[in-house]
């Protein structure tokens, strides 16, 4: 369905995309997960032919972006971050001069209005001026203009971002309905936003995709080399003498790769913390090894969510690392952290497995 | 060309969903109106071509001040409400989305400057003017609308607010209408390619006396044309960006 070939996007000097090279097929839900500013939004506008890309090839159904705008933009449905809503339109007039303006002929134009509202569940307020509605609403009517045309294509540019949780839900089900009948790009910079709803998940970061596969095997990837947080306790000893034995029986387990000691959210006689880095998941080998030492473990988990762990990643891969991260790691004087040390699977292969 | 008329339609409704059409038209009648009885005190004695010709000249500013208000918003609203991504992604020309909008500013100021008919109207029936010179006059009021709807509508593509487009479009509107006074102080041959530029004055004046120059015409399509054209451009360029 869509074909992406050395994609190169620059705005003056400054590089936005690229090197990308990827295939899309038919029917996928795919997520475009990165940061602000990876290159997610320039992508999704050059498939919509709203930015023409620097170099390389980017084809839609087999019609080349450059040479045949019009008519890959007949095959497109999109919806940028702000929804593009004239607020002085009811939702049926919007719809209907959407669908007119994308080629629908108007013989057609009631009908396939019609499915769009049905769709998108706005026929409620199809007769309400879009200026009246609420964020979620509004955010509806955006899909719906992006669908009214029957696209082959529909490109999502955050379709989550500012609902509320509730509307998350519905929205992830809008997008799941989409399946089916359209292939569908959406973006977003949160990993939970679009890990229940896609097939496949592309990581872009600084221009480039860096990963791409499922969701269960991103979530595998990430957690190769996380830190895992232990707090223990020994009889008798101080905190010190406790992070030391400790540090001392997590060393011989196999796979750990270094241990620190670490701050401990309990205080307590005996009680002590220590972080510990390794390869895979060391935790069940760790609490164990512990245990048959007759060392108390009151707590231990992984010391980071897959959400911080995929942002540290982005943080530490490509050269748009964002500033934040940089400034934060010196300031506490860290080694890197350790999501970046585990470099994501190498799975550029479609449908690949990490 | 039919996408065009579908954007203009869109935009011709806009203006008169929101305050803007209404007060723009009730305005430039309520102007037109004081300037008519101020400068000709409606003395049976003066009720002639000379009054015609004053009526012209004094509804040209009106007119002038209409265009420009009417088009700031134009392309400089969508850019900055994000809806002009709605027109770029979908299968429609530039020139269409150019075309549209000019079409749209145009037709309120079409509007609104016929409903000043009723003025020359009343001096026809009432003293001694002829039709042809109402007619002539009429068609140089449009064709001055519509070269100042163009600089709006390219101010409008240039800017990325609506601030800057009412700036823009207010600069290029008076340079090009106060061409003749620099045209006045230059040296010939210069002063005569500045007069015949300027949008306003020599090329103005005889429409305002109920003479029909072909090149006078073909001026104001000419001008109208060049603005429309450098708009289209804009919009094309920003893309390669």
């Amino acid at each position: 369905m869509i074909e992406i070939q050395e994609l190169y996007k620059y705005y003056g000097d400054q590089r936005a995309v690229g090197p990308l090279t990827t295939t899309i097929e038919r029917g996928e839900i795919i997520g475009l997960l990165g940061l602000n500013g990876a290159g997610k939004t320039t992508t999704l506008r050059i498939l919509a032919c709203d930015l023409l890309p620097t170099s390389g090839s980017v084809k839609v159904a087999g019609v080349d972006v450059v040479d045949r705008p019009d008519d890959v933009k007949a095959k497109v449905g999109y919806l940028p971050d702000r929804p593009p809503l004239y607020e002085d339109l009811s939702v049926g007039e919007y719809l209907t001069f959407a669908a007119r303006i994308r080629g629908v002929p108007s013989a057609q134009t009631a009908k396939l209005v019609a499915e769009a509202v049905e769709l998108t569940e706005l026929g409620d307020v199809s007769k309400k001026i879009i200026g009246a509605l609420s964020h979620g609403y509004r955010q509806r009517v955006g899909i719906a203009q992006a669908i009214v045309h029957a696209p082959e294509l529909v490109v999502l540019d955050e379709p989550i971002s500012g609902l509320d949780p509730v509307q998350i839900v519905e929205m992830r089900e809008l997008v799941k309905n989409l399946k089916g009948e359209h292939t569908v790009v959406l973006s977003s910079h949160i990993l939970s936003e679009i890990s229940e709803t896609c097939d496949r998940i592309m990581v872009i970061n600084a221009g480039k995709i860096e990963w791409s596969g499922t969701e269960s095997e991103l979530s595998v990837a990430l957690r190769q080399g996380s830190r895992i947080a232990i707090t223990v306790r020994v009889a008798g000893a101080t905190e010190e003498a406790a992070q030391a034995r400790a540090s001392e029986i997590a060393q011989r387990v196999p796979g750990v790769s270094g241990v620190d000691p670490a701050h401990s959210n309990e205080s307590g006689p005996g009680i002590g913390s220590i972080s510990v880095r390794g390869e895979g998941d060391l935790r069940d080998a760790l609490c164990r090894a512990l245990v048959q030492a007759d060392v108390g473990v009151i707590a231990l988990g992984r010391e980071q969510e897959l959400e911080s762990m995929f942002l540290e990643l982005l943080g530490e891969t490509g050269e748009g690392a964002p500033v934040r991260r940089k400034k934060k790691r010196r300031k506490d004087g860290e080694a890197p952290p350790p999501g970046a040390q585990a470099a994501p699977p190498a799975a550029p292969t479609e449908g690949g497995a990490a | 060309m039919s996408t065009a008329l579908l954007i203009a339609r869109r935009e011709f409704n806009s203006y008169f969903r929101s305050w803007l059409g209404p007060v723009l038209v009730a305005g430039v009648l309520l102007a037109d109106g004081l300037l008519f009885n101020w400068f000709n005190g409606l003395d049976q004695k003066q009720l002639s071509g000379a009054v015609l010709q004053q009526f012209f000249y004094n509804t040209s500013a009106p007119t002038m001040v209409a265009a420009i208000l009417l088009t700031i918003r134009l392309l400089a609203e969508e850019r900055q409400t994000g809806t002009l991504i709605l027109l770029n992604t979908s299968p429609v020309k530039d020139r269409d989305i150019v075309i549209g909008k000019f079409l749209a500013a145009y037709a309120v100021l079409v509007l609104a400057t016929l409903l000043s008919v009723y003025m020359p109207a009343w001096l026809f029936v009432h003293g001694k003017v002829a039709v042809g010179q109402i007619v002539v006059g009429y068609l140089g009021l449009l064709l001055l609308g519509a070269a100042l709807t163009a600089i709006g509508v390219f101010g409008s593509a240039l800017a990325t607010s609506q601030v800057v487009a009412a700036i823009l479009s207010a600069v290029m509107a008076v340079v090009f209408v106060l061409l003749w006074m620099v045209a006045k102080a230059s040296e010939p041959p210069l002063n005569q390619y500045l007069s015949a530029l300027a949008v306003h004055h020599e090329n103005f004046r005889p429409f305002m006396q109920g003479i029909l120059q072909p090149s006078g015409v073909i001026f104001y399509v000419v001008f109208t044309y060049a603005f429309l054209f450098a708009s289209v451009k804009v919009l094309e360029a920003r893309r390669w960006q």
